[in-house]
């Protein structure tokens, strides 16, 4: 009966509560109702992981087969290759990204007045490009009887590389690529970081004597470390996923590379299109989601136990 | 403050550092715009080139000779980027708005709700299933729509500038009467305008860019937006020399279809609106990207 009435109050004024916000609620259905569609009900077809899909019995009229959509990642060598590949690119892209962009961030803020404007323009081209474009470009430079880059070597009395049948040369032209084009992106997001930063801080230094190179050691990375990690966070949870565009239109898709440039989106994506095997490519798929959420979560209580201030949440 | 003669010379360092990076960020540009406007010819004879061997304009005359194909990417890729931006900008200051407000008793809720997608997702499969096995939208300007409208990341920047916004003056006009929807049409979106417009463009550039969604869902030539297009004709230069674009090639009694430049010069028709556009929207950024925390 106590627990009746103490329920009944509850509700009670929960009720009140909605009523008094239900306008802004209101206002967020729209927004809610389609992650709901869109990203929601995708969750559910996670269990496709363990189902062997019908198209004609759909997502769950078709036959549970436990494990067997995984046992291709323990068999084929395919799997170890994209894991890895998918792996060491975007640990490459995370530093090299970050430590290029933290550096160009750093030097902008030494650079007074116009110029700054014309580098973060410049700077900020190739983001706006789709990747497919940039393919183009590659091509223009890789394209073994005309490309720029061979008439270059051979200039300077080298040998021409055939680029797109070459797996070793894909190490190095991807990260530059993805370099090129991020780069712009990332200092720009954190100059801004920079630019948050109070001024009373370097006043106060200045009047202590400090030199530019010491504000910047000791005021600036300092107080540039909470985004630093929070965008580091993000980018290991999102480590198993890979930039499907950069390595399926850099490499122009050519078979002979994969052993360097496939990794696990390409890989899912043409299980899913040309091979049609869409149970290996939702067992990779929960592979990705899983493993993205427990390295999220992860890195982000251990940075919460270093450092309280850092952490995404 | 004077600067010091190191500082100075430092100064001049640090110029030149980003004059070489500036450089090397353009010049794959120019190699691009160079073979577009080389001849063929020289390009077979000589390669591609920064400065042409033989300027000719004739990779633009075969592309505006038969502007069938070049003028449906276009259609599609400005009717799927104008009606997207629209409305996945609206929805995104709808969504964004309640979440901001600190006196919003579902505030935490919702926004984990939407945050957390940033987090986990289904993948590739099941969300390719849903589209085409349920919405049924394989083949369709929604397939093209639908995928880009609310992107949490968008709400974060969104969010991030209402915060800012006064309690006050959402308290001042409660008190006037004014229901939510109408202080969020009358007084939240106009106050908006600086952040509408970067986020408007970050999107208007998400469509117009992309790929992905179309590669997926697109393979009807009805509704194959301008960057499918330039994944079709960059996979397989048989696509070129079977198009119409082959035909007018052939009008102009070419005895070579000039592939090389033709695709540079589609590249640069298909990227290049948007490059232009982009520097005079630039100013608004630096206010615009603050990449503000989760929390909250």
């Amino acid at each position: 009966m106590k627990l009746g009435s103490r329920i009944g109050r509850w509700l009670k004024r929960e009720w009140i509560y909605f009523r008094k916000n239900r306008e802004l609620l209101m206002l967020a259905i729209p927004g809610i109702v389609y992650k709901l569609l869109i990203s929601y009900i995708p969750m559910v077809g996670l269990i496709l992981a363990f189902k062997f899909f019908r198209y004609d019995q759909g997502i769950f009229g078709s036959r549970w087969v436990g494990l067997d959509n995984f046992k291709f990642l323990f068999k084929a060598q395919d799997a170890q290759r994209i894991i890895r590949n998918t792996l060491l690119y975007n640990f490459t892209y995370i530093i090299l990204g970050t430590a290029a962009a933290l550096l160009f961030a750093l030097l902008l803020n030494e650079v007074s007045g116009r110029m700054v404007k014309l580098y973060q323009t410049t700077m900020f081209l190739p983001y706006f490009i789709s990747l497919v474009l940039v393919g183009y470009i590659a091509y223009a430079f890789l394209e073994h009887k005309s490309g720029y880059m061979n008439s270059l070597l051979q200039n300077l009395g080298f040998a021409p590389h055939k680029w797109y049948f070459e797996t070793k040369p894909w190490l190095f032209i991807l990260p530059l690529v993805s370099i090129w084009k991020g780069v712009g992106f990332s200092t720009l997001v954190y100059y801004a970081g920079i630019l948050g930063i109070n001024s009373e801080y370097y006043e106060a230094a200045r009047l202590d004597g400090a030199s530019r190179p010491q504000m910047m050691m000791r005021i600036t990375l300092p107080l540039l470390k909470p985004l630093v990690i929070i965008l580091f966070i993000l980018g290991l949870g999102n480590i198993f996923r890979g930039d499907f565009g950069l390595h399926y239109f850099v490499p122009n898709n050519v078979g002979m590379n994969f052993p360097t440039t496939d990794i696990i989106d390409t890989y899912v994506y043409r299980a899913l299109t040309k091979l049609g095997d869409i149970n290996s490519a939702a067992a990779v798929g929960f592979l990705q989601s899983v493993v993205g959420l427990v390295t999220i979560v992860s890195a982000n209580y251990l940075v919460r136990r270093l450092d309280k201030e850092s952490s995404l949440f | 403050m004077p600067l010091t003669k190191l500082e100075r010379s430092s100064n001049y360092f640090i110029n030149a550092f980003f004059i070489i990076v500036c450089a090397l960020i353009t010049v794959p540009f120019l190699l691009v715009i160079a073979v577009s406007i080389s001849s063929e010819d020289s390009l077979v004879q000589y390669g591609y080139r920064f400065i042409p061997h033989e300027i000719s304009f004739e990779a633009f005359r075969i592309v505006f000779k038969e502007p069938s194909i070049m003028l449906r990417g276009y259609g599609v890729t400005i009717m799927i980027t104008v009606i997207g931006t629209v409305i996945a900008l609206f929805l995104t200051a709808l969504t964004a708005y309640p979440i901001s407000r600190r006196d919003f008793r579902y505030q935490r809720p919702i926004t984990f709700y939407v945050f957390f997608t940033m987090l986990f997702n289904g993948g590739l499969v099941p969300f390719y299933i849903l589209m085409t096995q349920y919405f049924h939208l394989k083949n369709t300007l929604g397939a093209l729509i639908i995928p880009l409208l609310l992107s949490p990341y968008n709400i974060l920047i969104m969010k991030g500038f209402l915060d800012k916004i006064s309690m006050e003056i959402i308290e001042s006009a409660k008190v006037d009467g004014a229901s939510e929807t109408r202080i969020f049409l009358q007084m939240i979106l106009p106050l908006s305008t600086p952040a509408l417009a970067t986020l408007g463009l970050f999107i208007s550039f998400a469509y117009w860019n992309d790929w992905f969604t179309a590669l997926l869902f697109i393979d009807n030539d009805k509704y194959v937006p301008l960057q499918l297009l330039l994944v079709r004709i960059l996979s397989q230069i048989e696509f070129l020399a079977n198009s119409p674009l082959a035909e007018a090639a052939d009008k102009l009694q070419f005895a070579n279809f000039p592939t090389l430049s033709v695709r540079m010069a589609m590249a640069i028709l298909a990227g290049g609106p948007m490059l232009v556009i982009f520097p005079f929207f630039q100013k608004y950024f630096v206010r615009g990207i603050t990449v503000g925390s989760l929390k909250g």
